[in-house]
Formats: structure tokens, sequence, C-alpha cells
């Protein structure tokens, strides 16, 4: 292995460690921080490794601090992003089940985010649980709403307004729902 | 006259709806350009003239207010709509209602790519929990460390607590009254004029006994059981008892004078005195 092979090789393996493995409350490890622990070049690291993911299925995400995709992002832009790796490809429903969700769950999931995302980002709470509750039991709403805020889908304001949370930025492509959706 | 105050009221109730129109725009994220901002504008202009009191003038501002966070509404609403993520939304939830649940899955899942976390022991955090488990004192004698001594509780005696300074020997008023004797007796056996240098009074064999003295000289002077004689030019201060003192506090202007206790006066008065 040339220096240069293997000089990248530990530094994607410091990486993996530092996403794979939750490090604060929330998962996904923060430009800054990858710079500190990887160096100045550790958007190339990231390549690298998101090259290598690519036959696992898997990839790594940025999101942006503005929410925004961004095509050229500048380092300043990188080192406020925050990096995830995630699933590269789909779940089959079967799969979801077995990773711990309900079809109604996910599917009141689905539908809260892309009821939000049409409303410009923000809904009254009670919007969206009159829209669940056609169907979904009425307990249930209520109980689900507060997973996905829990789980990091959504936030809550203090006048009860539901706004898309660091979890569906990180996880859902949002144009490809609403395009899926409406194609149906 | 009537006619004015009759329009005014119209005006008020007027700006009161477009206020509650706008928040409900703001408050339930209803379409912004229901509001027609020119025929808004066009009321707002037609009743200023009316306003006259301040009252009148703040509704005026908050009407303007809302209706500027209208406007921002709107231009958020176009940008949002000229965005590929626009969709209408009530083309959206009658599409919600008429799917099936499987179909509403099969879309999200096409779009959810869900983060990989792991959460896993290592061989080298067990190796480091060992090693702590190991030098772990056991909860016995860790507890005996923290536990609070057992203290019997008793009733404290006066004089106990004249030790420890919680009471004072003497109720303070009866102490001053034994100083203030001992200054008209001092005064009578060493002063002149019935008055006495303040140093050759207040100055004691120790530093922190004359330290006491000066100040329970400051509380003679101030409860009107002695005065204070300064001689700014001579640099002399002198105090002068009162045979009897006051019955009533006085009502005069009273003064501060600060007097500096310092280690090096005291050694320079208590030569003197010794002389």
């Amino acid at each position: 292995m040339s220096k240069r092979k293997a000089y990248y090789a530990s530094k994607m393996k410091r990486a993996v460690h530092m996403l794979f493995y939750r490090r604060h409350k929330k998962p996904g490890v923060k430009g800054w921080e990858l710079r500190k622990a990887l160096g100045a070049d550790y958007p190339k690291v990231l390549k690298i490794l998101d090259d290598y993911l690519k036959s696992l299925d898997l990839q790594v995400k940025t999101v942006f601090e503005e929410e925004k995709f961004k095509e050229n992002p500048t380092l300043e832009d990188l080192d406020k992003a925050r990096f995830y790796v995630t699933l590269r490809g789909e779940l089959t429903p079967k799969e979801a089940k077995m990773i711990g969700w309900r079809i109604d769950d996910l599917a009141g999931l689905a539908i809260t985010v892309a009821y939000i995302i049409s409303k410009r980002g923000k809904v009254p709470r009670k919007e969206v649980e009159e829209l669940l509750r056609d169907k979904l039991p009425g307990w249930k709403v209520d109980v689900n709403i507060d997973r996905y805020i829990r789980y990091g889908y959504l936030t809550q304001d203090e006048n009860e307004q539901l706004y898309l949370d660091w979890r569906t930025r990180a996880e859902v492509d949002q144009k490809a729902l609403m395009d899926m959706l409406l194609s149906k | 006259m009537p006619l004015k105050r009759e329009r005014a009221d119209i005006g008020r109730e007027k700006l009161q709806r477009i206020i509650e129109m706008c928040r409900s725009v703001e408050e339930r994220s209803l379409d912004p350009f229901l509001i027609d901002v020119n025929d808004v504008i066009a009321t707002i202009r037609e009743f200023f003239p009316e306003w006259e009191i301040p009252e009148d003038l703040c509704l005026d501002a908050e009407t303007i207010r809302h209706i500027a966070s209208v406007i921002k509404l709107q231009s958020e609403w176009v940008k949002h709509r000229s965005t590929s993520l626009y969709t209408d939304p009530f083309l959206l939830e009658e599409k919600i209602r008429r799917l099936e649940k499987g179909e509403i899955v099969k879309s999200f899942l096409y779009a959810w790519h869900p983060v990989v976390e792991l959460e896993q022991i290592s061989l080298h955090s067990l190796a480091e929990a060992i090693k702590y488990w190991e030098s772990l004192l056991p909860l016995k004698e860790r507890w005996k460390e923290i536990a609070p001594q057992g203290i019997e509780t008793s009733k404290a005696t006066r004089k106990e607590l004249i030790e420890q300074k919680i009471l004072l020997d003497k109720a303070f008023s009866e102490e001053l009254e034994n100083f203030w004797r001992e200054l008209k007796g001092r005064t009578a056996e060493k002063g002149e004029d019935g008055k006495i240098r303040y140093w050759d009074f207040i100055t004691a064999e120790t530093y922190e006994e004359t330290a006491h003295r000066a100040f329970m000289t400051s509380f003679l002077v101030t409860y009107g059981y002695a005065t204070l004689e300064i001689h700014p030019l001579e640099e002399e201060i002198f105090i002068k008892p009162y045979e009897k003192p006051p019955a009533k506090p006085s009502k005069k202007q009273l003064m501060s004078v600060p007097i500096a206790i310092s280690i090096e006066e005291w050694l320079k008065h208590k030569g003197e005195t010794t002389k």
C-alpha cells in the first residue's frame, strides 16, 4: 500500500468511527469536528468514504445549515454543515417493519411530513391531528405526533405549530416524497 | 362634531377588523393573498386624518405593522410557489385521503433514507470499565465516608453563647452607658473645660481594644451621649460628654466624621500616653 493510500485509509477509519457511532444527543457530526479530527482535507476523506459506502447501499449525507442543497459549498458551509451516514437506496415495507415501524405509524409520518411541506413548513398541530384522525384512531394520533417529535422528525413551538426537524432534513428527500405522492 | 366622532368610531372598528384578519392569516397559515393589501391601505389612509389621540395613532401603527407582516408572508408564498417543492395543499389533502396506507408507505420508503447509527460496546471500553470497577470502593465504605456524623442536640447555655460571640456579655445599651460614665470620669480627671482629647480617651493597651473603644465612642456621639469638637487647624479632636443623654433623638442634620484608627496612629498616641 502506498503511503498516500495508507494515509487516507486511516483517516477513513477514523471518519467511520465518528459518523457511525453517536457522539452527542443527536447522531451525525459537524464539519468543524471532522476538520479537527481528520484535518483540513476532511471533505476528500468523506468523498472517498462515500464512494466506498456505495457498494454497501449507504451514503454520506450532508445537511447544510440553511437546509438548502448547495452545488458548490465553501469550506465554511461544510464546517457548519452536519454529516450523517444514511441508507442510499430504499427499504422495503417488510424491512421498515423490522426496524420497528408499524405501517400505520410510517404512513402517519409520511402524511404529516408531506402536509407540512405543502403548507410551507409550518402547520397548526390541530390540523395535522384532524388529517390523521381520518384514518387512525384518535388515541393513536396524539401518541404518534409526540413520537415523531421525540424522534426528531418534527418540532413544535409554544403556539402548537408543527415544523420539520433535523431528522426529516437528514433522512427524507422531500421533493421525491411529494412527487411520489402526487403521481399516485 | 358628533359626525366626526361617529366617523372616528367607524374608522376604529374597521382598523380592528383589519388587524383581526391579518392575525388569522399569520396564525392559521391561511393564504396571505386573501387580504387585498391595496384596499386595506386605502382604508387606513382614509381614516388617518381622523386620528388625534395617541391611542388612535397607536391603533393605526399596529394596523400598518400587521399589513407589513402579511406582505412579507405574500412574498414568501410567491417564493415557495416558484420552488420545485410547491404543491397545492388542497390537492395533496385530497390525494392523501384517497390513497391507501400501503401506497402512502411505499411513497415514503422511496424518499426515506434513515440515518445509520450504532451503539456498541467494545473490548477496550469493557477493559476500562473493569479497571474502574476494581478501583471502586464497596458501597459500605463509600457511604461511611459521606455519612453525616451523629450530633447530640441540647440547649446551649448563655455562657457558651457568649464564648461563641453570639451573645454579648452585657446588653449593648448597658455597655454604652458604662462607657459614657467612664468618659465622664476620665474627662473630669484628665480633661479641660469638660472635654478630653479623642485619642487620649480611646487609646488602650492593645490595638484591638483601641478599635473597640473608637467603635463605642462613635455610638456615644451618634446616640447623643457626647459630642465631638474638631479643631481642623490644630488637627485636634476633642470629645465632650453630656451630663444627661437627650430624651429624644436630635432632629438636627447629622454629620459623619471619619476618623482613621491606623496602627501607626495608635502606636504614636500610645507612646504619648505612656510618657
